[in-house]
């Protein structure tokens, strides 16, 4: 065999990672108990599919997602499909669709996404995406849960130090409505915000027909981040402001308070500038933060109107994170394999024994070196003798 | 909590007009920046640490958190993208401008131009709002020499004085824009030690524009 040409067939997709022993089962445990932990605060597992048509899968919500989904021609009709690279969207058409409920519905998922260019600084692109979400309920109390629900996550994981940042689309909504600027504007305006480039900003707002209370008003709205004293100076900034402005910053103060009331210790700031996925969050905008990572480790926010293309705009608020990244984060320590080797016998009492260790759970394991290798080499740390009058499990010293 | 705040500063040209403006920040390296063969250097300040890199690797280590501010041209922040990155401050140091340079002399060929440079996201942008489609040949120093022996038509590349231009016979043609270098900071960084980086920031801000007394 031509070693040269064959010797590369081990390589993955860049960005594609496969899990091997013990990570695998660790990931897995880690999985069972966020997904327990879960169905403790009363969501419901769904598990959308992983391919759809891309008309359904890329709505008009979930147009950023264009560019990251893979896809591929449906060879029984025709048409186009993509393989999910977020399962939001997908969950948000469940609700609307499948479900057609007219109550509040918790809904919670787990699975791989598949990604066509890697996201962030994160060079993966088959993230396990895990998240919760909130239909039909556009409480306060709403977003209240679903942060508390992933900071009990993070910290169940366990994850310490976690930070929280809390932003508002509607404040740049209602700013941007209030100036009469025209529409064509909103997207840069949005992305020096976004960028925060403060330099670009004041020479953009210079050029446009504004009142100078208004420059400065968009202006502000790019340095107002801090503790909850930026609440009280947005107030300040926006006191002439419109109801749906002052109604964004309460908001936002009682959603800090409600969190704040049931994790004391985490710490929480204030960003009103931050419009991460602007195009579709319609209201609270959050995500979490670790010391030394560049970018967040979860994230989430209000989407109400994602449900419309499916012909129920439903209020929605919810969160997702990379649970891989989750796990790497956490360094957990890796479980403990051990089992009980069982010798190569065909007698009757024995399989009996077997069978019973297993039912308890026990991970018992079949002699296949036949006495050749010892317990120890086959990550044994038990053995199953027979001490003359019956089959019994012995320390191995 | 963590408050230790590190800068990113780019080696080279801008390094230079860096200093002094770091200096009038009140922030000075404990070692000389420009004879040390140190990478990491403290400062007066026990929480401000610097480290020197390659400029076209400040936004990355930004991005990534390595470091939780920096200094780069906008040159480089626009050929790097700039995803979560916070362009804060426009320093005014290091002013140049990018532009495209050729022979005054030599007629540009029909079809397809070949233009070589360093900066090929700005000049395929450049190119494709002038509805003009160019074949970029990357290179990563002495962009002069590509036009004499017939690498490219025409170089996209930052002009500050033009002499190394002038003295390979080439001339400053299109204007594409003015490049001057930025203050950038992390996305995490602002949020979770936004009041250390708030400071760092007022310093530097005050450094540029000394308020009015």
């Amino acid at each position: 065999m031509n070693q040269k040409k064959y010797n590369n067939r081990w390589l993955l997709p860049d960005g594609i990672d496969e899990m091997l022993p013990p990570d695998a089962l660790a990931v897995e445990q880690l999985r069972q108990m966020v997904l327990k932990l879960y169905h403790s605060w009363g969501y419901d597992l769904v598990m959308p599919a992983m391919i759809e048509f891309t008309d359904s899968l890329l709505t008009g919500t979930a147009h950023s997602l264009d560019r990251k989904t893979f896809t591929l021609i449906d060879q029984l009709t025709g048409k186009q499909m993509g393989i999910r690279s977020d399962m939001t969207p997908q969950v948000a058409r469940i609700d609307a669709h499948q479900l057609a409920n007219t109550e509040t519905s918790r809904l919670c998922y787990c699975g791989n996404l598949l990604h066509a260019q890697a996201e962030g600084l994160n060079p993966g692109r088959s993230p396990l995406q895990i998240g919760a979400e909130i239909f039909g309920n556009a409480s306060i109390d709403a977003d209240i849960e679903v942060v508390c629900l992933m900071l009990e996550t993070l910290q169940r994981v366990p994850l310490a130090n976690v930070s929280i940042d809390l932003g508002h689309v509607g404040i740049f909504r209602s700013l941007f409505e209030q100036s009469g600027l025209e529409r064509a504007l909103e997207n840069p305006l949005f992305d020096m915000l976004q960028r925060k480039s403060i330099p670009e900003l004041k020479a953009f707002l210079l050029e446009q027909p504004l009142s100078a209370n208004k420059r400065e008003q968009f202006h502000q709205l790019a340095l107002l981040n801090g503790d909850v004293e930026t609440i009280d100076e947005a107030r300040q900034v926006f006191k002439d402001g419109a109801a749906d402005c002052v109604a964004a910053l309460d908001h936002i103060e009682a959603v800090a308070k409600g969190v704040q009331q049931q994790y004391p210790q985490v710490m929480i700031h204030f960003d009103l500038s931050e419009l991460r996925g602007y195009e579709y969050h319609t209201g609270l905008v959050f995500a979490a933060f670790l010391p030394g990572q560049g970018q967040e480790i979860a994230r989430g926010g209000r989407y109400d109107d994602i449900g419309s293309v499916f012909g129920v705009a439903r209020p929605a608020t919810g969160f997702s994170a990379d649970l891989l990244n989750l796990y790497r984060l956490a360094n957990l320590p890796l479980p403990v394999i051990s089992g009980i080797l069982a010798p190569r016998n065909s007698d009757p009492g024995l399989a009996i024994l077997i069978k019973q260790l297993r039912e308890k759970g026990e991970r018992v394991i079949s002699d296949l070196s036949n006495g050749e290798k010892t317990p120890q080499q086959q990550n044994c740390n038990q053995h199953i003798i027979h001490n003359g009058r019956q089959w019994v499990v012995n320390d191995i010293n | 909590m963590n408050n230790l705040i590190t800068i990113a500063l780019a080696k080279g040209r801008i390094l230079k007009e860096t200093l002094p403006l770091l200096e009038r920040a009140g922030i000075l390296p404990l070692d000389d920046l420009e004879k040390s063969r140190k990478l990491i250097f403290e400062t007066n300040h026990p929480n401000i640490n610097l480290v020197l890199i390659r400029s076209a690797d400040v936004p990355t280590y930004v991005q990534y958190g390595a470091a939780d501010m920096g200094i780069a041209g906008k040159d480089v922040l626009l050929e790097h993208g700039g995803e979560g990155l916070y362009e804060w401050l426009d320093l005014k140091i290091a002013p140049c401008r990018l532009m495209t340079a050729g022979f005054a002399d030599r007629e540009l060929p029909a079809g397809r131009l070949k233009v070589a440079t360093k900066y090929t996201t700005i000049t395929r942008d450049y190119f494709t709002q002038q509805g003009r489609q160019v074949e970029l040949i990357k290179l990563y120093g002495s962009m002069e020499l590509a036009p004499i022996v017939g690498l490219a038509d025409m170089i996209v590349d930052l002009v500050d004085t033009g002499n190394t231009l002038k003295a390979n016979g080439l001339v400053p043609q299109e204007f594409i824009m003015q490049i001057s270098s930025r203050l950038i900071v992390n996305r995490a960084s602002l949020k979770m030690k936004n009041r250390a980086i708030k400071q760092v920031i007022t310093k530097i801000e005050n450094a540029i524009n000394p308020p009015v007394e």
